[in-house]
């Protein structure tokens, strides 16, 4: 019999435990814990499963709508999108485990979103990654990023699901903590969707999936701690995919729950077989049983504490009708994977585990999840930025070339041509454009899909910053013709023990939730990750926005390819604001002055324009306004379109400046839609026509050739 | 017509190829489990689609071509069948010996998914007779292990027997003579490491897939 170790300070310190969070567990058992319920109580109340930094601000969110079948709480968040069918999303990080070892973190997240989404009964039909690396010159960044792309691709080609999207960045507060947000979203009948509460007392809890190794032991542990110099030392902490079983293991927990056999279902992510048994009961007021050597394993002498802190991946629990258990296991045989009964539903409120006939565990299921300390944590308001000091005039055509070269701004192909973006043959619209496209299988419908965050805004301005992420993940989805449903954030910050870190938060929070509640775009799941620090030095503030429009019919898309002739009209008025813009940090320097205010009531207002005049016919190709201001945005179009354009506007500002509600439209009709833009009030400027092969802009002219090639060598340049 | 797609627990593109054979045909190919015995009777082609079949960790296709369906494929082709092996399937008709060489990582090392323009370097066959004689087509190829190699003797047979049915016109992954996809000796089984069910309706941004589904179903209805 293997030895357990004697509770000592130190140990329970290792297990992220405080002191006060401690002296709550002997309140509550009224005795010292076993070896194995610390390690229970340590995987249910850190930061990644309780949220407990979080929580009273995620409350003020807005979750609901006519829209929303079901909001946060569950795996993913379930959208109507009408005939029966509905979307499911989520996005979760895996920041922690993708900077210890790249390729399996980067993977074993994307294997995650993907379980979290067919849990709930839906069939995965695509997926983003948002991604943020330090300073492209950082030793460690090329080997990071490199490593991420590969593990994402890795999983996500083998498992069969296209990549539509996503976002990359790199700036030096990222250098010690990378950030991996996987996204996924599926399709599931709404009559046919599938809940993690348990219901009925003696049903059986079976284990289906992949066998528990001792990968992942503590996991969610290490994913709620700084990193320092032991980093090394973490490595055995960090899970190893096998996209293949997961494939597998989507294809066989469909088939079965097409059987009627299913009652209740969890998968096995963070904090493995303690989370989903506890969220199953917890949700179904049951108590769960568990008897440990019914538990598949592929490691021996597997210890009771082991087993239930594994976090192997491919794994799933569910409670089974008894009556189908043949039928079920017939399901599982058919895809070679285990399927095992390891325990059933109990009445009262109890969370036994026994391992050959020794209980190793017992505890009160509701105090588990239902007690998990939760902290109003102090928080300081960031102050206002400093105003932006004077910008001296810019060549703007050498400008703009800086910026199509830089890593920052560059094309993203180097990172989608490593992803399969087409496999299901339904991606109307690829990676590259505003917003991802993707057909409902059999329909004429479609859903389209933008991963959206600006970090220095958020870092300069929580509130702006945190407005503007969902701003521009609704302006992402107008410009490729769908209407903006509904939204899943991954918040990802520092230290929250820091009261700016956590003023950072709230602040960032209240942005998103007037964002959300002013353009109807409600968060229907989400993830946090705090304690994105080394050594004390934190990440830029960085909560991203997934969010997921409906096109009715897929022939109303939209892309940004204009063809020559067209004529290209800025909708939303002139650039002004230079603070803490892609210009002062990429050409300049400077990360100075505050972020762009956000108008919300003008966005809606400007996004709702843009939809109507594509209704009326007069949109032949749309372009939302970021980062670059006009000038990025307009080289974006041209790249696409292989032709130029002369432009008339001049000055530093009104090409660069990042002010917030605008769209480059190209048209055949530019004098009707401006009338219309001034029926509705909405500032509308003609550029001028799409011809010849050069930009001409603040008195040069860029060849187009020379424009993609700047934009296009960009990342190959850094990767090379 | 009679078609049928053959499904391994890794395929990921059965469903891609079945809607693009049941457009092409007007009828719903029967979609046939990797652990069958026998393949359904009076089949007039087989379609093995791309994915990762059994995981493909090691030697892509190696493990699927050993299924218990396989050994009916082969007597299939054998037999004069017409088979067609796309991306994993072309991998797995190499590893059941159904066609020559062998499909190594692409020169770079890396996972590509993007569209490449392809000769149709013959119009001898019931998969390419629809093309225009020298046709330039575009297709999406998504592959990790597309760079196809054979012996000289063996590549200079395939070239003397008019058997590459398709090039690269700007090999993304080294592969020997710029081959995308081969044909058996009668001509009746394919293996290409491009998608032509990817850019078979206009919606997904092309249709120089089609031209393969349309044509093979006029050749094997007027044989």
């Amino acid at each position: 019999m293997i030895q357990e170790p004697a509770l000592t300070d130190d140990l329970i310190a290792a297990h992220g435990l405080k002191p006060d969070e401690y002296a709550r567990i002997l309140e509550i058992i009224g005795r010292e814990p076993t070896f194995t319920e610390l390690g229970i109580f340590s995987a249910m109340w850190n930061e990644h499963c309780s949220y407990k930094s979080s929580k009273k601000w995620l409350r003020t969110l807005p979750t609901e709508g006519p829209q929303v079948i079901c909001g946060p709480g569950e795996n993913a968040g379930i959208v109507d999108i009408g005939d029966g069918q509905a979307v499911v999303f989520k996005m979760e990080s895996h920041n922690h485990p993708s900077y210890i070892e790249p390729y399996q973190g980067a993977a074993t997240g994307v294997g995650g979103i993907l379980r979290d989404v067919f849990t709930m009964g839906a069939r995965p039909i695509a997926t983003m990654n948002a991604l943020s690396f330090g300073a492209p010159d950082h030793p460690k960044t090329k080997r990071l990023l490199a490593g991420v792309v590969e593990g994402i691709g890795g999983y996500g080609n083998c498992f069969g699901v296209p990549n539509v999207g996503g976002e990359l960045r790199f700036h030096s507060a990222y250098n010690g903590n990378c950030l991996v947000n996987a996204f996924a979203a599926g399709l599931a009948d709404t009559d046919k969707i599938f809940y993690s509460a348990a219901s009925g007392v003696g049903m059986p809890v079976v284990y289906l999936g992949a066998k528990t190794g001792r990968d992942g032991v503590g996991g969610a542990t290490m994913a709620s701690a700084e990193f320092d110099d032991t980093i090394e030392d973490k490595r055995p902490t960090v899970q190893v995919g096998d996209p293949f079983t997961e494939k597998r293991l989507m294809e066989a927990t469909l088939e079965l729950m097409a059987t009627g056999a299913v009652i209740s279902i969890q998968d096995m992510g963070a904090a493995g077989l303690t989370c989903s048994a506890v969220e199953m009961g917890d949700k179904g007021d049951l108590g769960v049983r568990l008897d440990l050597e019914n538990v598949p394993v592929r490691e021996e002498g597997m210890t009771a504490y082991e087993m239930m802190l594994s976090e192997s991946q491919e794994r799933m629990l569910m409670v089974l009708r008894p009556e189908k258990e043949a039928e079920a296991k017939a399901v599982f045989d058919k895809w070679d994977l285990d399927f095992a009964i390891v325990g059933e539903t109990i009445a009262e409120d109890r969370f036994l585990i026994m391992h050959h006939g020794e209980v190793k565990a017992d505890l009160p299921l509701k105090a588990l999840s239902g007690t998990a300390p939760e902290y109003d944590r102090p928080w300081v308001e960031t102050p206002a930025a400093a105003p932006l000091g004077d910008v001296a005039e810019v060549d703007a055509g050498a400008a703009l070339l800086t910026l199509l070269a830089s890593p920052n701004y560059g094309s993203r192909a180097w990172v989608w041509e490593q992803y399969d973006t087409m496999v299901m043959a339904d991606t109307v619209v690829r990676p590259g454009s505003d917003a991802g496209v993707v057909r409902v299988h059999g329909t004429d419908k479609a859903l389209a899909f933008t991963a959206d965050v600006t970090p220095r805004y958020c870092f300069a301005n929580p509130v702006e910053g945190g407005k503007q992420a969902v701003a521009e993940a609704y302006r992402n989805l107008i410009a490729t013709g769908a209407k903006p449903l509904a939204t899943t954030d991954n918040l990802n910050f520092g230290n929250p023990e820091k009261p700016e870190i956590m003023g950072q938060l709230v602040g960032c929070i209240k942005g998103i939730g007037a964002a959300c509640s002013a353009l109807d775009m409600p968060i229907v799941s989400g993830n946090v990750s705090l304690y994105n620090e080394t050594d004390g030095s934190g990440i830029l503030p960085t909560p991203t926005i997934g969010a997921v429009g409906l096109l009715e019919d897929v022939s109303d898309r939209i892309t940004m390819r204009a063809q020559a002739g067209q004529t290209l009209v800025l909708i939303g008025g002139a650039g002004t604001h230079l603070g803490q813009s892609a210009l002062l940090a990429e050409v300049l320097g400077r990360a100075e002055g505050d972020a762009p205010a956000v108008d919300l009531e003008t966005e809606r207002r400007n996004g709702a324009f843009v939809l109507a005049a594509r209704d009326a016919g007069l949109v032949a190709a749309c372009h939302d306004l970021g980062d670059g201001g006009l000038a990025l945005g307009l080289a974006e179009m041209l790249i696409a379109a292989d032709a130029g354009l002369a432009l008339d506007i001049t000055g530093t500002a009104a090409l660069f400046g990042e002010d917030q509600g605008r769209y480059l439209v190209a048209t055949q009709d530019a004098a009707l839609l401006c009338a219309r833009a001034a029926e509705h009030g909405i500032t509308a400027e003609v550029l001028g026509v799409v011809e010849g092969d050069a930009l001409s802009i603040g008195g040069a002219s860029l060849p187009v050739s020379a424009m993609r090639e700047a934009y296009q060598t960009a990342l190959p340049r850094l990767m090379a | 017509m009679k078609t049928a797609v053959i499904v391994f627990p890794g395929s990921n593109c059965d469903r891609d190829m079945a809607v693009a054979l049941e457009r092409a045909t007007g009828q719903k190919p029967a979609m046939v489990w990797h652990k069958e015995a026998a393949l359904p009777a009076g089949l007039d082609l087989i379609a093995i689609p791309g994915g990762f079949s059994f995981g493909d960790y090691l030697r892509c296709g190696a493990i699927a071509a050993r299924s218990p369906i396989m050994a009916d494929v082969v007597k299939f082709a054998q037999g004069g069948g017409h088979v067609l092996g796309v991306c994993n399937g072309f991998q797995v008709l190499i590893e059941a010996g159904l066609l020559p060489g062998a499909l190594m990582r692409n020169a770079g090392l890396k996972y590509i998914c993007k569209d490449v323009v392809l000769n149709v370097t013959t119009r001898n066959s019931p998969y390419t007779s629809a093309y225009a004689a020298g046709a330039q087509i575009t297709i999406p190829i998504a592959h990790h292990d597309g760079n196809y190699n054979a012996s000289a003797d063996t590549l200079k047979e395939l070239a003397n027997e008019d058997r590459i049915a398709f090039t690269y016109a700007d090999n993304p992954n080294g592969a020997a003579r710029d081959i995308a996809g081969i044909l058996s000796p009668n001509r009746r089984v394919l293996g290409m490491m491009p998608h032509p069910e990817r850019l078979n309706d206009a919606a997904l941004g092309g249709t120089d897939g089609q031209a393969l589904f349309t044509g093979l179903t006029a050749a094997l209805a007027s044989a």
